[in-house]
């Protein structure tokens, strides 16, 4: 095809006039009843195809996406596995689709079902005494934590405590939590094995201490040793503590963050329970509480009582942080999430955790093996790890960004670059337990050869991707001259 | 190794900051810090008028790799911003101690000076880091 059919948009394959007649409405709506000043002068720009071209476009485009369904996706941090098909199927059962959103839950009691054993399956993963639904995202899951932990805080008259604290290694977004919810950020850094600073944490909790906020495994792709001191510390002081669940595969069905001491946690269900995620949403950030922050969850969720299952609101909890969202969270993903759970059984997650730190170590120890440097040498990896080219970058010039668009060309997308960013020219590399070991063999190949290629022709390295549908983009130009605008009538 | 001017002081955050000999400082990021960022995107200098405690992040500076906080060195009220790197962040990367300045700042006590570090200092830093 021709590098410019490749590229156009759908408004410039438009001709004035042209159909796609079985496709167009049989009726058309009347708008007497519309006040002359909101009806429109003259037809809205859109565009004007044939059936046949609108599929040609939209075929072409699907083929430009390099996905789990096409492509080993290491994306560090994003737990990009493959998401079945039968989540898919099932959730889009007639059912389910066609439920609206306030009908009375004696219409609803299959979708409630299965939302009420969703809940309870959480709550025993994560050792939690409640677990609420409603966040849409894994953002509104952490706002919606630290809310709580707010609400504690209030609730208890005890308005002194102003900071939240957040180890280095914790997701970005963690920072930015605390600062939505009010809360002053106290940052504790890393020691050089990857773990909390523990002299730091201590010298850090007070009578000002909201609470921890912990991402687990961390960032740096290892576990943090030392949880219950960690634990202890920051109780010991009055503050509370958050388990930032976004890296959940790796301990799913081993340790649970309730047993750990933990007050909430949130999970991101588009990344551990598998459902379709990376295209920006819809996503969900289901919540988890233990006894103390159980009044103040985020509303609705779902109780099973005499008469079936309801949803509970104000009424039920009166101390609840409110509403997220218009209704209750992203049902599609929550049903997905739901059947995959059921899917896997009680045996199945235990085998995710095995199957995702396995494969993490054993790319890990390849590579080390074939003269890639560990950030982390000394440490097992979790479900991921980081490759740091700090020595290729000084030596060769070749760097993280080249080796990134370099894995294209082998048909491998890239891991997670420049992030976390206590390492530099950092990759982290997280292969999820859905890869078999050919894959998982096929990558540690490429990276190798990328490495040799490095030595030899690094210009090759520093000019990829050569292979995909677009050449290596001007990253500072894109930031700095953003124009994503196309004029239809210029 | 990187440009690392004797006559400015630095943090360990990666400020550089010089003695304008008026109870005010000129504060920007170091040489090494621009090349551990990478081309900038966007800077966002703090307000004029606002005031810091020391080691308070007061400006956000984004590289095409990561988006970082700016630390006030020391404590004092904004007097200045460099509003020209809005068009032109590039600046920072051209010239760190120069044209790339951040902010000016009016210091609370001229005696915090006393705390930051050297050159020499700072050297050892970045040396220790590489």
């Amino acid at each position: 095809m021709s590098e410019k059919k490749q590229g156009m948009l759908i408004f410039e394959h438009s001709r004035t006039g042209r159909r796609a007649y079985a496709q167009a409405p049989l009726q058309v709506a009347a708008t007497d009843g519309l006040p002359e000043r909101f009806r429109r002068a003259r037809r809205a720009d859109l565009p004007e195809l044939s059936e046949l071209q609108v599929v040609r476009h939209y075929t072409r485009l699907s083929q430009k996406n390099f996905s789990i369904d096409t492509n080993f996706y290491p994306l560090g941090s994003c737990t990009m596995k493959y998401n079945p098909r039968a989540c898919n199927s099932l959730a889009m059962l007639p059912g389910f689709l066609d439920r609206h959103p306030y009908a009375p839950d004696r219409f609803s009691q299959g979708f409630l079902g299965c939302m009420f054993e969703l809940q309870e399956m959480l709550k025993e993963v994560t050792g939690m005494q409640a677990v609420s639904l409603t966040p849409m995202a894994g953002a509104q899951g952490e706002f919606a934590g630290v809310a709580m932990i707010r609400a504690h805080h209030v609730a208890q008259g005890d308005d002194a405590r102003t900071e939240i604290l957040v180890p280095d290694a914790a997701h970005g977004t963690n920072p930015a939590t605390a600062i939505m919810c009010g809360y002053k950020v106290r940052e504790i850094p890393t020691d050089k094995n990857g773990d909390v600073d523990m002299p730091a944490l201590r010298a850090a909790v007070g009578p000002q201490t909201a609470g921890l906020m912990l991402t687990n495994p961390s960032t740096l792709g290892v576990f943090e040793r030392k949880i219950k001191e960690i634990a202890a510390i920051v109780h010991d002081a009055g503050g509370l503590l958050y388990y930032d669940g976004a890296n959940l595969n790796a301990i799913l069905g081993k340790v649970r963050p309730g047993d750990m001491g933990f007050d909430v946690i949130h999970m991101n269900l588009h990344k551990t329970f598998s459902t379709p995620h990376g295209g920006g949403g819809p996503g969900s950030g289901a919540i988890g509480v233990g006894k103390r922050l159980q009044p103040y969850m985020p509303i609705p969720v779902v109780a099973r009582q005499d008469d079936g299952y309801a949803w509970l609101s104000e009424k039920d909890l009166p101390q609840t942080i409110g509403r997220l969202s218009a209704f209750a969270g992203n049902a599609g993903v929550l049903l997905r999430a739901y059947i995959y759970m059921r899917m896997l059984g009680r045996d199945g997650m235990h085998r995710v955790a095995d199957f995702s730190t396995l494969n993490a170590n054993y790319v890990m120890k390849r590579l080390a093996e074939q003269g890639f440097d560990l950030a982390f040498p000394e440490r097992r990896a979790t479900h991921e790890f980081i490759v740091t080219l700090k020595r290729q970058a000084k030596q060769l010039d070749v760097t993280a960004m080249d080796f990134a668009k370099r894995l294209l060309d082998y048909d491998y997308h890239a891991p997670t670059t420049y992030f976390p960013l206590l390492v530099p020219e950092c990759l982290l590399i997280e292969p999820t337990e859905s890869e078999p070991k050919e894959e998982l063999d096929g990558f540690i190949d490429a990276m190798l050869a990328i490495l040799r290629e490095s030595e030899t022709d690094a210009a090759k390295v520093k000019g990829a991707p050569y292979t995909q549908p677009n050449r290596r983009f001007d990253e500072v130009k894109a930031a700095r001259e953003l124009d994503v605008k196309f004029a239809t009538n210029a | 190794m990187s440009d690392i001017p004797a006559e400015l002081k630095y943090t360990r955050s990666h400020e550089w900051v010089r003695d304008n000999g008026d109870g005010t400082v000129t504060v920007g990021i170091t040489q090494h810090a621009q090349e551990l960022l990478g081309d900038l995107v966007f800077v966002e200098p703090p307000e004029v008028g606002s005031s810091y405690a020391a080691a308070e992040a007061c400006a956000v500076v984004e590289s095409v790799k990561a988006a970082s906080d700016v630390y006030t060195p020391v404590a004092g009220e904004i007097i200045e911003g460099n509003n020209a790197l809005a068009d032109a962040p590039e600046q920072v990367n051209q010239d760190a101690y120069g044209e790339g300045w951040l902010f000016k700042l009016k210091l609370a006590n001229a005696d915090d000076l006393g705390n930051l570090m050297d050159a020499d200092s700072y050297t050892a830093q970045v040396e220790a880091e590489a």
